[in-house]
């Protein structure tokens, strides 16, 4: 296993921040772990990257435990935390450059490695890397945790607060690393990015509350679920929670999320049902569960 | 070695590309030594003041000769009525009135005793004190050489000679001391500063993901401000010794030693600072209040040590300014060795190596 977590809990003053969880990460895979902000993602980055010690549970990454062989971990992990962490005041190359030494090898040796992503930000590798967009600080941010050639690469939220065009390249970028043999864990907020990786793990309140593939994960939701509209998205919602029958009401984009509680569920009887509150437009058609979904009916 | 050169060479880039901290670095060191040289001084030159002289005679006359020869003084008015006296000083310019008394010629030769009044603005306790010391050393010396035999009695005539400082200029006891708070600055709040950035702006979470150990860490972040706090050093005392004509008896390569064992000890001290605080604020206020003052209250650079309440004396026992004050100060104007210093080189030793300990247990390999 690249990455094994054991009953792991983490308290800080009296927070539960990670309860119990235990999940494997195999070699040369893309694993997501999923969840909302203040889920424990970060707290778990920190404890699998040695910065912090778990109050309970056994942690190995790439083979070493990560209380008592931290320095051998520290040698073979990329790292690129949640906050852009380079120093905004060298520019692009010089960044590069020291990580490269710090670890003690060179641009050169590991060209290859990063070289489909720094030929996107060279043409400003003299800018200070504080001057740089979000999107390009990202890229930087993971030349300069790859530029090492590490075993294990461990990315936190890599994509918050980065367009949706650059979001995009930076997962074909994972998807291409993952080629050249690299454990990735990668954390997001976003549900979307969640079906790009091989395997994830839904995280919230400091529980796991699944880990599978993405397929395997949306295959567990067994009601069906529907795709609501109409004139009035608010009105819609809170009608469709008044509704005797109704099990969960999710706004999603232009359509609302319903299902029923019913197994025998009439989309007529609900079309009279939203007429007789004045809502117009209405449609109402059937539709495949998401990892959203999933997530939302898992952490009821 | 070559991670070390790296990591050296990112924090001159850091230093250098700083301007707040490169102002810090080489503006304040001559912006201080200048200002404490020609500025905050407690010789008196050309002061102002006002003879009140109610008898009008020769010797009042040469009396008052003798005082507006000196450079010291500068009479800027006679006034005739002692009710003039207050509306004088309030009006500021004045510093003291000479206030002579009726008959005083005839005083001094009959009854052997004459009386000058003086008066003195003392708003400013110190110079009113200098002023007055200073009229009465120009009256004692009159009165010596003008005096016939017939006048003189018995007395104690003191002969006294300040050595190592015989003008008694104050470059001599700031020039020390603003070197020490420089390269206390410099050294311990900067390097705080420049660790607890890296803190702040989360690269100290990368640096603890890499194969850096701390000690390299900390030596990559302490080296450049070596070399910075050396070079502040000789610019001050080249500064002193072509502008304030400070001497330096001792041996110059004693100085500098002394010097790099102080900015060692400072550069510690800055160390441990970093371990405690968070984030660059809290170094700072640590650094300021925490070292700043007690080396300008307590080191004896402005305020004696002798004269200061039991507990303080005991407190600036562990001021490492104190005992580098003591040590410059006897390289420069004794021109001793270190045969004469080594008790306090040896406590600026003990307290650089305290601290190094202090601050490697300290370090965080981890975040918590």
């Amino acid at each position: 296993m690249s990455i094994s977590i054991v009953n792991v809990s983490k308290s800080y003053n009296k927070v539960n921040a990670l309860k119990n969880i235990s999940f494997d990460v195999k070699p040369g895979e893309l694993f997501g772990l999923i969840g909302p902000d203040g889920a424990g993602k970060t707290t778990l980055f920190r404890i699998l990257t040695t910065l912090l010690v778990a109050n309970e549970g056994v942690v190995k990454v790439a083979g070493f435990d990560v209380v008592t062989d931290y320095k051998n971990i520290r040698k073979c992990v990329g790292y690129m935390p949640g906050k852009f962490s380079l120093y905004q005041d060298l520019t692009v190359e010089e960044n590069l450059m020291f990580f490269a030494t710090i670890f003690g090898t060179t641009i050169e040796e590991n060209y290859d490695l990063i070289k489909e992503i720094y030929i996107q930000i060279a043409p400003f590798k003299d800018r200070r890397a504080g001057k740089l967009s979000g999107g390009m600080k990202q890229k930087l941010a993971l030349c300069c945790a790859l530029i090492h050639k590490p075993k294990v690469l461990f990315l936190d939220e890599p994509t918050t607060g980065v367009d949706p065009v650059s979001r995009k390249e930076f997962w074909e970028m994972l998807k291409r690393l993952q080629d050249k043999n690299i454990t990735i864990l990668v954390s997001t907020p976003y549900m979307d990015e969640a079906a790009l990786c091989d395997r994830i793990a839904l995280i919230q309140d400091g529980n796991i509350l699944e880990v599978d593939t993405p397929k395997a994960i949306v295959k567990h939701y067994t009601k069906q679920i529907y795709n609501v509209s109409a004139n009035n998205m608010y009105q819609l919602i809170n009608y469709l929670k008044e509704y005797p029958f109704s099990h969960s009401v999710y706004p999603f984009g232009e359509f609302v999320h319903y299902t029923d509680t019913r197994t025998n569920f009439n989309s007529n009887e609900l079309k009279t049902y939203l007429r007789s509150k004045d809502l117009s437009n209405l449609k109402i058609d059937k539709t495949i569960a998401t990892i959203e979904d999933t997530f939302m009916e898992l952490a009821k | 070695m070559k991670r070390f050169i790296g990591f050296v060479k990112k924090e001159f880039y850091h230093i250098f590309r700083d301007k707040r901290s490169l102002f810090i670095l080489f503006g304040m060191p001559i912006a201080q030594i200048l200002l404490f040289g020609f500025a905050i001084t407690n010789e008196i030159n050309n002061v102002e003041i006002a003879i009140l002289d109610q008898s009008k005679e020769v010797t009042t006359q040469e009396i008052i000769h003798k005082i507006s020869a000196s450079k010291y003084f500068n009479i800027n008015q006679l006034i005739e009525k002692e009710s003039d006296i207050e509306r004088i000083f309030k009006k500021g310019k004045v510093k003291a009135v000479l206030n002579f008394e009726k008959n005083f010629s005839k005083n001094l030769i009959t009854k052997k005793n004459a009386k000058i009044q003086v008066i003195t603005d003392a708003t400013d306790p110190n110079t009113a004190n200098t002023i007055s010391n200073y009229i009465n050393a120009i009256l004692q010396n009159y009165l010596k050489e003008e005096t016939t035999s017939s006048l003189k009695a018995y007395k104690i005539e003191p002969k006294t000679r300040m050595v190592y400082n015989p003008e008694l200029k104050s470059v001599y006891m700031f020039v020390p001391g603003v070197m020490t708070i420089i390269l206390m600055l410099v050294s311990a709040m900067m390097t705080s500063i420049s660790i607890t950035k890296e803190k702040e702006i989360g690269t100290m979470e990368i640096l603890l993901v890499s194969p850096l150990k701390p000690n390299q860490v900390i030596v990559g972040k302490v080296f450049p401000y070596i070399f910075l706090s050396i070079i502040n050093a000789i610019v001050i005392i080249v500064l002193s010794i072509f502008i304030f004509k400070m001497p330096v008896y001792g041996s110059f390569f004693l100085l500098a030693i002394e010097s790099v064992l102080f900015i060692i000890t400072a550069l510690a001290l800055g160390i441990l600072i970093s371990t405690i605080s968070a984030t660059q604020q809290t170094a700072m206020m640590i650094s300021l209040m925490g070292l700043m003052l007690p080396v300008i209250l307590l080191s004896g650079f402005i305020f004696p040590i002798t004269s200061m309440p039991l507990p303080l004396q005991v407190i600036s026992n562990i001021i490492p300014a104190k005992w580098f004050i003591i040590i410059i100060k006897a390289v420069m104007l004794k021109g001793v060795g270190l045969q004469f210093v080594w008790k306090e080189t040896l406590i600026l030793i003990g307290m650089a190596v305290l601290f190094i300990g202090v601050s490697v247990k300290k370090y965080k390999i981890r975040l918590e």
